[in-house]
């Protein structure tokens, strides 16, 4: 699991789209696939481009909600492990203060959170925002 | 009249997306516009605007003659037989819904409805509907591993019972070309004398040359924004007798002759089918894109877009786990492709870093994605602008997106 710092500090010293695409792959790739059992219709967000799988747990004795992702397609797998670097194991108070289009908009990744995208990364988050408000 | 000089009748082409000049090659979702379609759009609200058909004022009769002279000029630009067969509708999506809507009484339970598995979901849905509706049932024709429809497979599909075709002109989704005259004939042949036959024709007016006469169908549709002109506006043609025979569709202002409150009687076409103000600016632009279309040599442009395509199949086989997707026997603006390796998304993103526009994803032809067992495509689509720079940079990109994966 990568450190939110850690990814912040890495996006500060690209200066093209290239290191930063060849790292978000990268990030994506090491990002432990989703279990067989999990990547089932009911975890499944559907984009018109790329499918997300989510799985939420609230984790009680933490106070926090455990969350695993997966996508279908490289980038959105790295975006994924960008977004669980910000909310996973996270308190469910913690996730809806974050303000993750700021993070988005600091390593100018904002518009693969834009409704156009149709990757599945905006309704990804307003899940995991949903299940945070359910906690 | 070379793609260069064309160019720069579309503003947008000039743009640039992050410091590179834009690669347009998502045509076969919507085309740009090019300058005097847009000059049309604004010279209507300036000195046209009003509503049409309603009152007796000047400017009620300049807005009637324009939307009225774009019909005329819509009905040639298809070969129409008369002008009162050219009914706008918002685009083809709307112009298949118009047709389905009004078919009840031409099916019984147990008749069919004939698509094939290319189909964009506009050519699918809308049939499903009036199936459910009327207890008929939607059966749909299998394609080669070219993506060419399997004819033999349609022959025998065919029956007493099969009341309607519906099968786009071009693929949206692989670019085949399919042979619609033939098809048109074979169902009013082999099937029941009363087959209709449908023509989704979105993907074909923005690169062929359009007769409904000789295709012999009985309803086309199309969308005027990827033939050029603005989005929002469409034609579906029919044939008189049809629409005529056919009940209303929506109700409302202009469809009508007389209105009490307990019934009505409904106007001529092609007013019966335009039930409220219909999109008059937009009918005035898709008028404007047929007149610019008309100053062109469309038969030697289009040879131009085909060498082009025929360029790039031949480039895309050499990047690295690049595979096509459906390599039909004519092929008419679209290419699609996967990655061994990588999903469409990722190569559309990485394409889009590069200032490449194509589209990503199952082209809404999901039961097509089904069929070839794919989550979805590249789409690379090309039309008239496009020239051998868009192809060569497209390919360097592809050739650099792929390293990433």
């Amino acid at each position: 699991m990568s450190d939110l710092q850690e990814i912040r500090d890495t996006f500060e010293l690209f200066d093209d789209w290239e290191d930063k695409y060849r790292f978000l792959i990268e990030l994506g790739k090491d990002l432990p696939p989703l279990a067989q059992e999990h990547r089932i219709e009911a975890n499944l967000i559907r984009g018109c481009q790329s499918q997300v799988w989510l799985v939420a747990e609230q984790n009680a004795a933490h106070d926090q909600l455990d969350i695993a992702l997966d996508s279908d397609a490289h980038i959105v797998r790295g975006l994924s492990a960008v977004v669980l670097a910000a909310l996973n194991h996270k308190s469910p108070a913690e996730i809806l203060a974050f303000d993750i289009e700021g993070l988005f908009t600091d390593l100018d990744l904002l518009q693969h959170l834009s409704p156009t995208r149709g990757n599945g990364l905006r309704a990804m988050v307003a899940k995991i925002r949903e299940h945070a408000q359910l906690a | 009249m070379s793609s260069n000089s064309i160019r720069t009748d579309f503003p947008i082409l000039a743009t640039e997306v992050r410091g590179k000049p834009l690669v347009y090659l998502d045509n076969a979702a919507t085309t740009q516009k090019p300058q005097c379609v847009i000059d049309a759009i604004s010279h209507y609200y300036e000195t046209q605007n009003s509503n049409v058909h309603r009152a007796a004022h000047y400017l009620a009769d300049l807005a009637t003659t324009a939307v009225e002279s774009s019909r005329d000029k819509l009905a040639e630009f298809i070969n129409a037989p008369a002008r009162e067969e050219v009914i706008f509708t918002r685009g083809t999506t709307e112009s298949i819904n118009l047709i389905a809507g009004c078919l009840d009484s031409h099916l019984q339970p147990g008749d069919q409805i004939l698509i094939s598995h290319a189909e964009h979901h506009a050519n699918i849905v809308p049939w499903q509907m009036l199936a459910a509706r009327t207890g008929a049932q939607l059966i749909a024709c299998n394609l080669l591993d070219s993506g060419d429809l399997d004819l033999d497979d349609f022959a025998q599909k065919l029956g007493p019972t099969t009341k309607l075709v519906a099968i786009g002109h071009v693929s949206n989704a692989l670019g085949t070309l399919n042979p619609v005259r033939d098809i048109v004939q074979m169902a009013k042949a082999e099937g029941n004398k009363d087959t209709l036959v449908l023509l989704d024709g979105a993907q074909a007016v923005g690169h062929l040359s359009v007769d409904v006469q000789d295709l012999g169908c009985d309803f086309y549709a199309f969308s005027g924004h990827k033939m050029f002109g603005p989005t929002g506006i469409g034609v579906v043609w029919g044939r008189k007798a049809l629409l005529e025979a056919m009940p209303p569709w929506q109700g409302g202002g202009e469809m009508i002759r007389t209105v009490s409150i307990t019934e009505s009687t409904y106007n001529e076409l092609p007013y019966k089918y335009e039930a409220g103000t219909p999109n008059m600016a937009g009918i005035v632009g898709l008028g404007a894109a047929v007149d610019y279309l008309n100053t062109l040599p469309r038969d030697e442009l289009q040879a131009q877009e085909d060498k082009l395509i025929a360029w790039t199949l031949s480039q895309l086989q050499q990047v690295p786990g690049i595979r096509l997707v459906g390599e039909p026997r004519q092929r008419i603006g679209a290419i699609s492709f996967v990655h061994n390796e990588g999903h469409p998304h990722d190569l559309g993103t990485l394409l889009d870093q590069q200032g490449i526009a194509v589209r990503t994803g199952h082209h809404c032809a999901m039961p097509l994605m089904d069929h070839l067992k794919l989550p979805g495509t590249v789409r690379a689509s090309f039309c008239l602008y496009n020239q051998q720079d868009d192809a060569q940079r497209f390919i360097d990109a592809l050739h650099k997106a792929v390293t990433f994966l």
